[in-house]
């Protein structure tokens, strides 16, 4: 129940402005793959068209291929939502629905598609769903209460619990700890170690020791200046990204005498 | 060997040169004793006594702040004396108002059959009657409170459609394009129509339409709707604005389409924003008077039909009643009536204001534990 991700020559745009230039990079299924780099280097941008996100903005678009298990995301006729379905994307500041209660909130992707489930089927989905995001002991007892109410770690947990009930193929996560503290911050990385063995993980995030923790591989992106567009500079397993990078601006990133 | 004893003082060194809690009211009773005796001399008024009052309490305070507590203090003194006299000022007219209603309105309203009854059969020779001989004023507002009601959901039934649908495609779709830009415009244009133009317009529509003449309710309703439909958008608009982008996202990000996600997470986050906009536009239209008598023109009798035959609304009715009292020699009775409708309307509005509030507290996205 997973997808690889093959990405050919991607070039991403807001308008004219050219963000992202020439990526190619291939991603393994029931992996997890961290995207690091400067802020504004895109990559975010570049994670965002991994589900066609991107284009919920006014004027951004793509030129290129991104292969979901071969077939190309921005082939003709591709529906994005059917897209959005497969890959599915936590963000980096939780969002839980405010009208909805804790157990809505998880079973949001299938009440807002109006498919209709049974209330034994959605138990179990909630249940599973909320045990996988390590979410279930703390808040079994008040299912019925809003999501809102809950910490900023748990909202985050809950956000993840939601984006798995809809079992997509690949999860993205756009920086899902940078709002949070330490402790919560182990538990969501406890919870992408163990989501990998089900789906295929892609975290961007602004922690070098978060990548080097979690990921399999590491992709390192840069940016020549403002204005300039980013480009992915190396990509590689993460402990060779870490010790032994073969580019120059990693290695000067990576240990901190830059960014 | 030396033992150091505590300071003893009656008052903290910290608060010296302050003045005591008591101050303004001393300065106020001095300001009200003064303000009568100055009054006393040009002849006594209490709207004159409360202004000198006011003025030489101001001055009194200001002064002996400024001796005591030094120039800073003083002028603090000085702001707030103004900012509870402009708010004071800004009450008067309010209260007054209400007094007014109260005081004129209640004895018509406590008259029996008052809200049970229409102006069918009811001539001058009652009211000279009910004058002279001390009967009690016979007749009420109950076709034109039925008028209103009618009227007013009509226009409320065509208005919130139309003007929450513009303000969703204004938000969601127009991605400040022409079309979205043109609307926003004219809809700030239709905020500024007269309402006796909205009246003509929608008369002189239907005239054109199903005939000369046509004055039902529903022409009133359709001109009701042209002053409703831009406060509907604007109030909508500014509601669907302030539900965060992030909510879309999470929803698009679940594979849910963008029209569903519209319904089922954007309207219900701003649905109380939304149903208390719509309340107060209700509100608002709700006293026209001008826009009705042109469209559903007058009637003394009950209409139910709001599709055919003239209606009366509240505002009509005491317009009429007052410019042209049912017994031309004792309008008092026309008064009592008058001013028993306008507390009507008052108690409508109020009820509607309430109203608002409840359906903004019921629908607010609950927070909680």
């Amino acid at each position: 129940m997973s997808k690889r991700i093959d990405v050919k020559d991607l070039n991403v745009y807001y308008g004219n402005f050219l963000a992202v230039e020439g990526v190619n990079i291939n991603i393994d299924a029931k992996s997890v793959t961290a995207f690091i780099g400067p802020s504004g280097c895109g990559k975010s941008t570049f994670l965002r068209t991994l589900n066609r996100m991107h284009e919920v903005l006014p004027g951004a678009r793509v030129e290129g291929e991104v292969l979901l298990d071969g077939d190309n995301l921005y082939g003709p006729g591709v529906d994005p939502v059917t897209v959005r379905t497969q890959v599915g994307m936590v963000f980096q500041r939780p969002n839980p629905f405010p009208t909805m209660s804790i157990r809505d909130n998880v079973l949001a992707g299938v009440k807002l598609n109006n498919k209709k489930i049974s209330k034994g089927e959605a138990d179990t989905l909630v249940e599973r769903s909320l045990q996988g995001a390590n979410l279930w002991n703390e808040v079994k007892d008040r299912l019925d209460k809003p999501g809102s109410g809950l910490s900023g770690g748990q909202q985050q947990r809950l956000c993840i619990a939601r984006a798995i009930a809809v079992e997509p193929q690949v999860i993205l996560m756009d920086e899902p700890c940078s709002a949070l503290d330490p402790i919560s911050t182990l538990a969501v990385e406890d919870l992408i170690n163990e989501l990998k063995d089900q789906y295929t993980v892609v975290i961007v995030t602004h922690n070098m020791q978060q990548a080097a923790r979690v990921s399999d591989k590491t992709a390192f992106f840069n940016i020549a200046g403002t204005g300039k567009p980013g480009k992915l500079i190396e990509f590689a397993d993460t402990s060779t990204i870490f010790n032994n990078p073969s580019q120059k601006a990693t290695e000067d990133y990576v240990s901190g005498r830059f960014g | 060997m030396t033992v150091t004893a505590p300071v003893t003082r009656k008052r903290s060194a910290l608060t010296k040169g302050q003045l005591p809690s008591y101050a303004p009211w001393v300065v106020l009773a001095v300001a009200l004793v003064l303000g009568a005796a100055i009054l006393a001399l040009v002849g006594f008024n209490v709207f004159g006594w409360g202004v000198v009052s006011a003025l030489l309490f101001t001055v009194g305070l200001v002064a002996w702040s400024g001796m005591v507590e030094g120039a800073r203090k003083a002028k603090d003194k000085l702001a707030t004396c103004l900012v509870v006299g402009a708010f004071l000022v800004a009450l008067l007219p309010l209260v007054s108002v209400i007094w007014t209603v109260l005081v004129n309105g209640i004895p018509g309203i406590i008259t029996p059959g008052f809200l049970g009854t229409s102006m069918n059969g009811v001539t001058g020779t009652f009211d000279n009657k009910s004058v002279e001989e001390g009967t009690r004023v016979l007749g009420g507002v109950y076709h034109a409170l039925i008028g209103t009601v009618q009227i007013t959901l009509l226009a409320t039934v065509i208005s919130v459609p139309v003007g929450l649908l513009t303000a969703i495609y204004l938000v969601e779709y127009g991605e400040d394009r022409p079309l979205a830009r043109a609307i926003t415009f004219f809809v700030d244009v239709m905020t500024g129509i007269p309402s006796i133009v909205a009246g003509l317009f929608a008369a002189a529509f239907f005239f054109a339409v199903v005939g000369p003449g046509t004055k039902t309710g529903a022409v009133a309703a359709v001109a009701l709707s042209v002053l409703m439909i831009p406060v509907v958008v604007r109030s909508s608009e500014e509601m669907l604005k302030i539900v965060p982008n992030e909510l879309r996202e999470a929803s698009y990000a679940l594979g849910v389409r963008k029209w569903r996600t519209i319904l089922k997470v954007v309207i219900p986050t701003a649905i109380s924003g939304i149903a208390s906009g719509v309340t107060l536009a209700i509100a608002r239209v709700i006293g026209e008077t001008a826009p009705i008598l042109v469209t559903a023109g007058f009637a003394t009798t009950i209409n139910n039909n709001v599709f055919g035959g003239w209606m009366a609304s509240l505002p009509t009715f005491i317009y009429t009643q007052i410019l042209n009292p049912t017994s031309p020699s004792n309008p008092a009775p026309s008064d009592q009536r008058a001013w028993g409708a306008a507390l009507v309307l008052i108690i409508l509005v109020m009820l509607l204001n309430l109203a608002a509030r409840l359906i903004a507290r019921i629908f607010a996205p609950k927070a909680g534990r």
